[in-house]
């Protein structure tokens, strides 16, 4: 390497290191905050702690804690697998359909699931909400789940026919001609093939709806069954001011599992937001 | 050879032979059955409940009598509300400043992080992580308090003698705390970018180079034409997301101090579910469609002229 080229990529790498720094500077000080105890987190400018406590963090769970973030999870949890559930199932239906068979109006079909995509939920959430309190849904999780079997993200159904389409279709008229259903042809030879779709899209579904608080601020208005993003916005308003530390202790803890998805499956992520136009 | 050709025949007749046994009635009966969960979805939750917001639009409702028809009053008294367009004015700054700031970051980012040097995919993983997280709540508890008047941010200006203003409690610069929490959320446009990057022919810039065109000149001409598709892009997603803004601006700021931060979707949502006045708040809905619908049409018509598509 010659000497200008060395001086580039120097340069490249401060660069970087300055951009990364600020990047993820607000994220480390969050962390290292939740072990800091309360009167040490915003009297000192050091970045790691001086005494560690694990307490905020163990405060924060049990009987006895002042907002107790254990079902918080589990509900938050719940509610995103149950949507990962649902996403797959109306997706890959209504992808195969679209993407395979012949019906009319499927033209039309497609053309609107499209003009949907852009549609801002605050045009259809109050006859929504209205509608899920007619059915008395209000204060249940249902309004959260149901809609993801009904396929109201567009966005997968694209990615899957996107998907499926690239499927050679030779495959499922070999399965046809050897008597197979419809039914059993995309369960049997689509579906498996499809995994790599499922996978990214079921990322996103999670992703989404682990991160999501309006929804959940919206149906949701009963403390016993808060999710963590209610959890926290609840814990902030009542008792931030004296407790930072077990609120950043809780914040932290409640992007772990977009952290984790992200450690995993960054491949997926980068792909859907590059080659599908998925919102990362 | 021939083994191959008796199958390729009867691959071709056995279709035809199904095809007669699946008439257009049982295939269309086949297809709706599989699409049934979206159309229900697509009819009620989607169509039918648009439809029922444009009615909303011009009732007066309160979710526990039944809704009264009163004709256009609630556009006249949107006309008339000074908070409405306080939202209006707090939106289109946010929008304005913070989709350009975003798409410059992460265009010149991804510029950075295109040649593969040592440590690349940690800076990349690094730069993309907050486009993940800063969309939740905790992270805008945490950008709260980083702002705070005694946060990090003001200790850090303060070891250069600069006294930082009280952030979030001035409404001078309380929007300026979501719109850096919007711009340091970059990391997914910069992703669409370095794709975007990677895909220019390097045989462009070797022309460009022989014909002694700078670097600078380079960028102007042959970076920016060949990915203004991906710009238009990102243009188009990240100035309708941003419009949708709620999360951050529910936890940092509250829409406040003095309506500085009043973005119409929260305002929306206050009319909604803290007033309960449904009517106002549907009519607001429908002057947002229409809002993203112009904002929309008008990119896209912009587009003629600076999108490159013979790419």
């Amino acid at each position: 390497m010659n000497k200008k080229s060395l001086a580039k990529t120097t340069l490249r790498h401060i660069l970087l290191i300055t951009v990364s720094f600020f990047m993820v500077y607000p994220i480390l000080w969050m962390f290292f905050s939740s072990f800091k105890p309360n009167n040490e987190i915003f009297s000192t400018t050091n970045l790691i702690p001086k005494t560690w406590t694990f307490e905020h963090y163990l405060s924060s769970f049990g009987p006895d804690a002042p907002m107790n973030f254990g079902p918080m999870f589990l509900y938050s949890f719940l509610i995103s697998i149950v949507v990962v559930v649902g996403s797959i199932f109306s997706s890959t239906l209504t992808g195969f359909a679209f993407a395979r068979l012949r019906f009319t109006p499927r033209k039309f079909f497609i053309g609107f699931m499209f003009g949907t995509m852009m549609l801002p939920i605050q045009v259809v959430m109050i006859p929504q909400y209205i509608i899920f309190n007619k059915l008395n849904l209000v204060n249940s999780f249902t309004p959260l789940m149901l809609p993801s079997f009904l396929g109201v993200t567009p966005f997968f159904i694209y990615l899957m026919v996107q998907f499926i389409r690239g499927i050679p279709k030779d495959l499922d008229e070999a399965a046809l001609i050897d008597g197979c259903s419809t039914f059993r042809m995309f369960t049997t030879v689509i579906l498996p093939l499809a995994k790599p779709a499922i996978v990214t899209m079921s990322i996103f579904a999670f992703y989404w709806t682990w991160n999501d608080f309006f929804g959940q601020l919206i149906y949701l208005s009963n403390p016993e069954k808060f999710t963590v993003s209610l959890g926290l916005s609840m814990f902030m308003t009542n008792l931030g001011e004296s407790q930072y530390g077990s609120l950043f202790a809780m914040s932290i803890l409640s992007v772990v599992p977009v952290f984790v998805i992200f450690l995993f499956f960054q491949r997926h992520l980068t792909e859907g937001i590059a080659t599908h136009g998925l919102k990362g | 050879m021939q083994t191959q050709q008796v199958q390729a025949t009867t691959l071709k007749q056995k279709p035809e032979k199904l095809k007669k046994m699946q008439t257009p009635l049982q295939r269309n009966l086949t297809a709706y059955a599989f699409i049934s969960p979206w159309l229900i979805g697509m009819l009620f939750l989607t169509v039918g409940s648009m439809l029922f917001t444009f009615y909303l639009a011009f009732t007066d409702y309160d979710l526990l009598s039944a809704p009264t028809w009163i004709g256009a009053d609630n556009f006249t008294n949107i006309w008339n509300d000074r908070n409405f367009w306080a939202s209006i004015r707090s939106t289109l700054y946010y929008v304005a400043l913070s989709v350009p700031l975003r798409l410059i970051a992460s265009l010149l980012v991804a510029m950075l992080l295109l040649k593969d040097i040592k440590g690349i995919g940690l800076y990349r993983a690094v730069i993309y992580l907050p486009s993940l997280l800063g969309g939740s709540v905790g992270v805008a508890i945490g950008w709260k308090k980083l702002f705070d008047a005694n946060g990090p941010i003001n200790s850090f200006l303060g070891v250069f003698g600069i006294a930082g203003p009280m952030w979030i409690g001035n409404p001078s610069t309380a929007i300026y705390v979501l719109i850096i929490l919007a711009v340091w959320q970059f990391g997914s446009e910069m992703v669409i970018f370095l794709a975007g990057l990677k895909q220019v022919p390097t045989i462009l810039y070797e022309a460009a180079t022989i014909d002694g065109a700078s670097k600078l000149k380079q960028f102007f001409h042959v970076t920016l034409p060949m990915l203004s598709p991906i710009i238009f892009f990102n243009l188009l997603m990240g100035t309708i997301s941003a419009f949708m803004v709620f999360t951050q601006v529910y936890i940092i700021t509250g829409g406040g101090p003095m309506k500085s931060t009043l973005f119409y979707v929260y305002y929306l949502y206050q009319n909604a579910f803290t007033y309960f006045d449904m009517g106002y708040a549907a009519a607001l809905a429908v002057i947002l469609l229409v809002i993203i619908a112009i904002i929309s049409s008008f990119i896209y018509l912009t587009s003629k002229f600076w999108v490159n598509y013979d790419v």
